[in-house]
């Protein structure tokens, strides 16, 4: 273990993810702490779904190493991996009509339970999950009557409620108001606050700017830039990833045109 | 106390008050106090052999095939995330009816009786290996349904050329008799042959349906929180498959009653599919132990069979439900 892994929650090395013949993800390295919130940028199709993925070991095709806290992902089995990393993935659907408070404790499947079977431990986790996403009082509503901002909430909470010492949430501000961008991204700050560290994948830069520690560059299966954001967040970068002319003064990120392809 | 803890003890008692309630109606009725002496053995030989060789077997035979159907479809609905998802509408019961009129009509059952139960159940567990592939491979509702379809017309087109080419002769209504699905003169040692599967079937969904409540959250967020989906999807294909099977073995394919039973213990359980598993069995051996007292009542001719009215009931429930599930589906589109 080096000095590095020591502090480190997540350590990545060279990550290979293939699908057939295509590579979505080459030599992706990186390591994140706790209390760390690290954002993943790029554009569409630039592997970084397909990065948290293979991190999680769901991808078919891995190479390459990634330990917690310097322990190999491979050791651990589905339910000992959930425990310490939790995950919220891109399509949240719900299959049925359930209670708000039923979805939440599903955050404590890898601990063993059940809805309606929820031991003191796991009761205590999914009621401070639930106060900390203002959900206490809808917690025995149907998820169907949820509003799009209330529902971004249930599904945080869920991943909130496993305690896991790390958070990989995928696009969770996806199709929301400004408004609740914000309470998504401040929630997900709180929790880090809390220890945890956070991989958040989103496509609003400006969004990530304001709230990310680290802002992490992917572009084409590559990891192509990972700094804070006043080192990494600039206009030959918007343009390097995204194809977009920007003014960059600090956080505030202003695009102006795309870039013409020659 | 609260009243969802009371629903298994009110269904368990409901379908003992059936099963009870089968022994003392029939062509001749028979008061409370002759079926206890007969259940009893200290009764005549006639009330004896009526309660014990007919009524009782007979009874028993549809609760069991219903504990089996309701089991089934709870846990395929929770696996393919899908209301209408059941062994009938699935061609899990066709295809298992093949295989045993297959395993009957080749003359397998000279060679050993539990081939019977085993070609049922080899034929059910070919149409939820295929289904569970397909639901990997779709997430569309549609698709699924129509590999039902599919396998139920294919296993309807078999089974008619099995008449066509089978060695030994045998009758269009004992044909009739497995396609429609009946428990009329049903006894003991047939039980016996299917309960085996049945029971494992069951055991199985049983300890694989935490996993249907993680499924609740998609495929892909079920196995962040450490759901072994694999391993889920074989439990659920391996369950019904045995629990489907048996109950083909021993009533035919009975149609509908996995839908209705689920749907109706749902709302009462918080539409969680793991607790929906032991209520909906439960209903639907009430429904099928009722259904067939409605059978043995009804003053018609011939006996109707336990299969056409399951499917009476049902496929109009089956409608409704499928229009209902589009109506939603749109206002979240």
């Amino acid at each position: 273990m080096t000095d590095s892994e020591q502090n480190s929650e997540l350590t990545v090395d060279k990550l290979c993810v293939r699908a057939g013949d295509s590579l979505l993800v080459e030599n992706a390295s990186l390591d994140l702490r706790a209390g760390e919130l690290a954002v993943l940028l790029g554009p569409n199709g630039a592997g970084k779904t397909s990065l948290l993925r293979g991190i999680l070991g769901l991808a078919p095709t891995v190479t390459g190493s990634v330990r917690l806290r310097g322990r190999t992902l491979g050791e651990f089995n589905p339910q000992q991996r959930a425990r310490r990393l939790s995950y919220l993935p891109q399509r949240r659907p719900l299959a049925w009509p359930s209670p708000v408070r039923d979805v939440v404790s599903l955050g404590r499947y890898a601990w063993g339970c059940a809805p309606g079977r929820l031991g003191a431990t796991d009761r205590g986790a999914v009621n401070s999950a639930l106060a900390a996403c203002g959900l206490l009082e809808m917690a025995e509503r149907s998820t169907d009557t949820l509003s799009g901002g209330e529902l971004a909430r249930v599904h945080c909470a869920r991943a909130f409620a496993t305690e896991a010492p790390l958070l990989f949430a995928d696009e969770p501000v996806a199709s929301l108001d400004p408004r609740h961008r914000f309470r998504i991204m401040q929630l997900i700050r709180d929790h880090v606050r809390t220890g945890a560290g956070a991989l958040v994948v989103l496509h609003d830069v400006s969004l990530a700017a304001r709230f990310a520690d680290r802002l992490i560059w992917m572009k084409d299966g590559r990891i192509a830039a990972d700094g804070p954001p006043a080192q990494t967040l600039t206009e030959s970068r918007m343009a390097e990833i995204y194809q977009v002319h920007a003014n960059i003064d600090g956080k505030r990120v202003e695009i102006t045109e795309p870039l013409q392809n020659e | 106390m609260n009243p969802r803890a009371m629903l298994i003890p009110a269904l368990l008692l409901a379908g003992l008050s059936a099963l009870f309630g089968a022994l003392l109606l029939g062509s001749t009725p028979m008061e409370a106090s002759r079926v206890l002496a007969a259940l009893a053995g200290v009764a005549d030989a006639t009330d004896g052999a009526v309660v014990w060789q007919v009524r009782l077997p007979r009874a028993l035979a549809a609760f069991i095939v219903g504990l089996a159907l309701g089991g089934s479809g709870a846990a395929l609905q929770g696996l393919l995330r899908n209301p209408l998802a059941e062994p009938g509408v699935l061609g899990v019961s066709a295809s298992a009816s093949l295989g045993a009129t297959f395993a009957l009509y080749y003359g397998f059952f000279g060679i050993s009786a539990w081939l019977v139960p085993v070609a049922a159940v080899a034929g059910a567990l070919f149409a939820t290996l295929l289904i569970a592939a397909a639901a990997m491979r779709t997430s569309s509702v549609i698709t699924l349904i129509l590999i039902g379809v599919g396998l139920s017309s294919f296993a309807g087109a078999a089974m008619s050329l099995l008449m066509n080419l089978a060695p030994n002769p045998f009758s269009l209504s004992d044909m009739i008799n497995w396609m429609l699905g009946s428990v009329a003169n049903r006894s003991f040692p047939d039980i016996a042959f299917s309960a085996p599967f049945i029971a494992a079937g069951l055991a199985i969904l049983l300890a694989g349906r935490r996993g249907l409540t993680a499924l609740t959250l998609g495929d892909e967020a079920a196995a962040g929180i450490g759901l072994d989906l694999r391993r889920q999807r074989l439990l659920v294909v391996a369950g019904a498959g045995l629990a489907t099977g048996g109950a083909v073995a021993l009533a035919g394919a009975i149609g509908f009653v996995g839908i209705v039973a689920p749907h109706i213990v749902r709302p009462l359980v918080d539409h969680d599919p793991a607790r929906s598993l032991i209520p909906s069995a439960l209903l639907a051996g009430l429904i099928l132990v009722l259904a067939d007292i409605g059978v043995r009542l009804l003053p018609t001719e011939f006996e109707l069979k336990l299969g056409v009215v399951a499917a009476l009931i049902g496929a109009p429930a089956f409608v409704w439900i499928a229009m209902q599930r589009r109506t939603i589906s749109a206002e979240q589109d």
